[in-house]
Order: structure tokens, then C-alpha cells, then sequence
């Protein structure tokens, strides 16, 4: 063996260590923050626990068959998915539009940019306090308008009907601004000469210039854009929690709300174990099509 | 004479500078007016906000629809939110929770990822596939076993409960391996000549050039934790370790909550902090938050 060799060898190990040991600290808490509880959820989940009492038996898929027959679950996501329906068109379509319109200014970019990014630097539960007051039938400034223009008074949080859409409404108000600034990045990527090139081949018109440009272009942002507005529009939550706590009669409940109403206000853990792993498996499809979409665009 | 005069005709097929003049500004005007009409519908509840915290309750309940205030009234709003419910209490567990956390996120992440990146050691690849699979879990899986051993241990209603279950960011270790990859190895190498330890190689030489990937990480990390609400709600009981969401939830389930000047008066306060944050550190704070994106 060489002189050489032994130092070499002796760094080799000394780095293998190193390297384990700055990376132990991670991963022990990987195990402790998301691998064993996984395991226990999944544990959970076959059991009749309840935080609080000492014992628990095993009761093999009773949770799950009651989760799919509960009504009140269901509700929930379906309620959730309806709302995801409401969010992901009106933010992706408004965003989309205001980006384009936006793009193109020169002096006012950054005042808009700035004006839509607003909601998305501010607590949504103090915003979403804001709002409950400005829906507010009788105090209500978007009532009083509508009343001085002659429309009656909007129930917007107590009619059932009208609920669910108006906390959508909320949702896109507060996701514009972010998907703005994920569309403004991807028009920034589309070369300038396309559009000169375009205007001597005589595509003038802007519409025209959008569709055969900036569309086919946009394809792969879009496609991302639609893919992390389902998952933040399918964790709703904040606003549920401020401004209806799931009313009128269910009509707002949805999927996280009722995973937080079993498993940490009527502590039926095992129970809520079993709606977690449901949200679980939806976000993970969420998320597979998201890594698809995401290598599509690295290779674009 | 005949030749002095250049004729001014339109050629045929194209429009005259005045025409394509008048198409451009009614062009400007429809892209203007749908902008604003976007930005009335964005500002509307910011400006309610503001102009409700300084009217007093007369002119709240009244059913005239007015704008501004006959009468000021903020002071005795603004005191109300600060005396009635502990505000400032509130911004300050916000504080120390996401100051926490990020520390903590830091210290965790950082050599994690330069090992990632850097160092060849065994596991690495396990390691590296639990940490893709970790960034598509979201808090609120994990909450109810860490709920369960928190409640165990007797560890509710703490500040460390609160920050606990974010100590590891999957997406901090994520993003600086990526930005520790791109360091140069000869840089590292010279370093390791010099005698420098990894340690001192990670903290003193590769951490201060991801500088621009620490500001936006944190950006990322502050604006998330000061806002978030399911967990704090989950685990805080006692209103006084409350954070700003659960604070203001707090606040407006109070009988002080018909109080609408003392309530928007507190959503000013707890708000303030990261919209001008945000205002001043624009550029900053926009790629921090649009990183999620990237997530």
C-alpha cells in the first residue's frame, strides 16, 4: 500500500462520517415528524382509540367502512371538491388574463404587481374577519351597494346555497396574485422576436398573438399553475374555521374541517385517522401529477 | 409647386397614424379599466379595513353606506384592540414562534443539504428519496400522531408544541442542496488544504454564498408560520402563547367581536408587520413566496 493511499483512505472515512453526521439530526427528525407518525396514522386507523382513554382494541376496517358510509364525510368532500371546481377555473382564468395585461405595461407593472400580491403577504384570518364584516347583511358595505342599487339583501354566508361559493370567492381573491406572479415568470420565458416575427407575418391582433403565441407557450406554467391552485384550494381550511365553522347546515364543511372537528374537538383519533389518510391520498395524487408536470417542463 | 407638397393619402390595407392612435388608447383604456376593476376587487377589504378602524361604532351600525369617518375615532379603536385583547401579546408569540422555527430550520437544514450535495456517505440516497417523498406531505397528516404524543408527554400549550413539527423543512434541505450543488468542488477542496474543518467549510465559506436562497427561504418560512392557524389552533389553548391567526380568531369570537372599529383596528395590527415588510423587500419577499410554487 502506498504512503499516499493511507491519508486518502483515512479522508474517504472521515468524510463518509461527516457527512452522516451533519445529515443524523434531519434524519432523525424525518423519522420522528413524518415517518413514524405515518406508521401510527396507519396503525390508527384499524383501532377504536380515543385520545384520553387508556385502551384501545383492534377493530380491523370498521372505521373505514363508517367513514364511507357517514354522510356528514362525504358531504365534506364533496363540498371540498366543489369548492376546488370554483377556485381552480375563476383564479387560474382571472390570473391568467391579468398577467397577460400586466405583462405588457411598462411605468404601471409594478403597481399592479404590487396591489395583487397584496393578499397573498396578509393573514387570511384577519382578512377573512375583514370580509365577514364587508358580507355582513346589514352593516355590510357590499350589502349597503347593493341595496342602493336596488338588489335586495344577500344572505352571503347564512343561505347554503350561497356559501360555499362566496368563501370560493374569497379563495380566488386571495390566490390571483400568486398565480400572477407564476404566469408573469413563465410570459418572461417566451423569447420577444416570436412576437415581432408574428407581427410581420401579419398577425396583428392581440387575441390572435395570444392564441397562437403566448397559449401553446404558457402550456407548461398553466398546466402547474392548475396543479398547486387544486392543493391549496383542496386544503381550505382558514376561512371554514373564521367564517361559517362549517355552516349553514353543512354547507361549508369540508374535508379538513371535519378532520379537525373529529380528531382534535371530539378527540375521536381513530376515527379522524382514517379521514387523514383519505386527504392523504388525494394530495398525493395531486402531487404525482404535479411531479409529472414539473418534469414535463424541465424538458420543455 | 405640384412636386412642394407631399400628399398625405393613406395607402390602402393600413390604417392612418390617427386611427391606430385612437385603437391604441381605447385599447389602453379597456386594459386599464379591467386592471383597476381587479384591483378595487383586490384593495376593497384592505381599504374597508383601515377606514372601518378609525370610525367609531355610531357610524359602523349605521346602514349609510359612507366612506370616510364624520368623526375620528381611531385612537379609542386602536387602544380598545390593544387593551381588550393582548395584540401585541399576539404579534409577539408570532414573533418568537417563527423566529423558532427558522433558526432551528436553518441549523437542521443546511449542513443536511451540503452533505447531500457535497459528501459522499452511506444512505445518502435513502435519505434523499424520504426527503422527495416528505415535500408532498402536508402538516396536516402528521398532526394528529404528533397531537397524540405532544398530549403524552404534557406538552400542550408551550411555545415548543407550536414549533415542534416544523423543525425539519423538507423544502429548506431541498433548496440548498440545489443551490449548495452549483458551489465550486475546487473552493471546497483548497479549504480542506488549508486545514478548514467541514464545519467551518460549511458555515463560514458555502453558507454565507447561498445567501440569496437563505433570504428567500426565510421570507417563505416567516410569511407561512405567522399566518398559519391549524395547528396553533390544535395545540394552544391558553390565549396568551396564541399567534396572530389564532389571536384574531380569538378576538372576534369574544363578545368583543360585534366591535367592528376595535376588531379591524387588531387585523390592522397583526397584518401590518408583513405587507410592509413585503412593500419594502418587494422583489425579495415575491420570490420567497412564489417558491412554494416550486415546492
Amino acid at each position: 500500500m502506498s504512503t499516499a493511499a493511507m491519508p486518502f483512505r483515512r479522508q474517504l472515512l472521515w468524510q463518509k462520517l461527516t457527512g452522516a453526521g451533519f445529515a443524523l439530526p434531519a434524519f432523525l427528525l424525518l423519522l420522528a415528524l413524518h415517518v413514524v407518525p405515518l406508521l401510527v396514522l396507519a396503525a390508527l386507523s384499524f383501532t377504536d382509540y380515543e385520545l384520553g382513554v387508556v385502551t384501545f382494541e383492534w377493530v380491523g376496517l370498521d372505521n373505514y367502512v363508517q367513514a364511507f358510509s357517514d354522510e356528514t364525510f362525504r358531504r365534506s368532500l364533496v363540498n371540498t371538491l366543489y369548492y376546488v371546481a370554483i377556485v381552480l377555473p375563476g383564479s387560474v382564468i382571472l390570473s391568467l388574463l391579468v398577467a397577460v395585461l400586466v405583462h405588457q405595461r411598462k411605468r404601471t407593472r409594478s403597481f399592479y404587481e404590487i396591489i395583487y400580491f397584496l393578499p397573498v403577504t396578509s393573514t387570511l384570518i384577519a382578512m377573512a374577519t375583514v370580509w365577514q364584516f364587508l358580507l355582513h347583511p346589514s352593516l355590510g358595505v357590499i350589502n349597503a351597494a347593493l341595496r342602493k342599487l336596488g338588489f335586495g339583501e344577500v344572505p352571503f354566508l347564512s343561505d347554503p346555497d350561497l356559501a360555499l361559493p362566496t368563501l370560493a370567492m374569497i379563495g380566488i381573491w386571495q390566490l390571483i396574485g400568486f398565480n400572477m406572479i407564476l404566469f408573469l415568470a413563465g410570459l418572461s420565458s417566451i423569447p420577444r422576436d416570436l412576437y415581432e416575427a408574428s407581427a410581420i407575418d401579419g398577425v396583428g391582433n392581440g387575441v390572435d398573438r395570444f392564441l397562437t403565441i403566448t397559449w401553446p407557450l404558457l402550456g407548461p406554467t398553466t398546466l402547474f399553475v392548475i396543479v398547486t391552485t387544486s392543493i391549496t384550494a383542496f386544503k381550505v381550511f382558514d376561512t371554514v374555521a373564521v367564517m361559517t365553522k362549517g355552516g349553514p347546515q353543512g354547507a361549508t364543511e369540508v374535508i379538513l374541517y371535519a378532520i379537525y372537528l373529529e380528531g382534535f374537538y371530539y378527540f375521536r383519533t381513530a376515527y379522524a385517522s382514517v379521514l387523514t389518510l383519505v386527504f392523504l391520498t388525494f394530495v398525493v395524487i395531486f402531487s404525482v401529477i404535479q411531479t409529472f408536470v414539473l418534469d414535463r417542463r424541465t424538458h420543455y | 409647386m405640384q412636386a412642394a407638397l407631399p400628399t398625405r393619402t393613406v395607402p390602402e390595407g393600413q390604417v392612418s397614424p390617427a386611427a391606430a392612435m385612437i385603437r391604441r388608447m381605447t385599447g389602453l383604456f379597456f386594459v386599464h379599466a379591467f386592471l383597476l376593476a381587479g384591483a378595487v376587487f383586490i384593495l376593497l377589504p384592505f381599504v374597508w379595513m383601515l377606514v372601518t378602524s378609525i370610525k367609531p361604532p355610531d357610524e359602523v351600525f349605521s346602514a349609510e353606506l359612507s366612506f370616510w369617518p364624520d368623526r375620528f375615532y381611531g385612537l379609542e379603536n386602536y387602544s380598545f384592540a390593544l387593551a381588550a385583547a393582548p395584540v401585541l401579546r399576539f404579534a409577539l408569540n408570532g414573533v418568537i414562534v417563527c423566529t423558532g422555527i427558522l433558526v432551528v430550520q436553518l441549523l437542521i437544514a443546511i449542513p443536511c443539504a451540503y452533505a447531500l450535495a457535497k459528501l459522499q456517505f452511506p444512505g445518502r440516497h435513502l435519505l434523499f428519496i424520504l426527503v422527495l417523498l416528505a415535500l408532498c406531505i402536508p402538516i396536516q397528516v402528521p398532526a394528529l400522531p404528533i397531537y397524540v404524543a405532544l398530549a403524552w408527554l404534557g406538552l400542550l400549550n408551550t411555545y415548543f408544541s407550536m414549533m415542534v413539527p416544523f423543525f425539519l423543512s423538507v423544502f429548506g434541505i431541498f433548496l440548498f442542496r440545489q443551490f449548495f450543488r452549483s458551489f465550486p468542488d475546487d473552493i471546497i477542496h483548497a479549504a480542506r488544504l488549508d486545514g478548514m474543518s467541514e464545519f467551518e467549510i460549511v458555515w463560514r465559506i458555502v453558507t454565507p454564498s447561498a445567501w440569496p436562497a437563505i433570504a428567500a427561504f426565510s421570507v417563505f418560512s416567516i410569511v407561512a408560520h405567522w399566518n398559519d392557524l391549524y395547528w396553533p389552533l390544535i395545540v394552544i389553548s391558553d390565549i396568551n402563547l396564541a399567534p396572530p391567526p389564532l389571536g384574531m380568531m380569538y378576538f372576534a369570537d369574544a363578545e368583543t367581536g360585534s366591535n367592528y372599529g376595535a376588531l379591524t383596528a387588531a387585523a390592522t395590527v397583526l397584518t401590518a408587520p408583513l405587507v410592509v415588510t413585503f412593500l419594502f423587500a418587494r422583489r425579495r419577499f415575491i420570490e420567497g413566496i412564489t417558491m412554494t410554487g416550486v415546492k
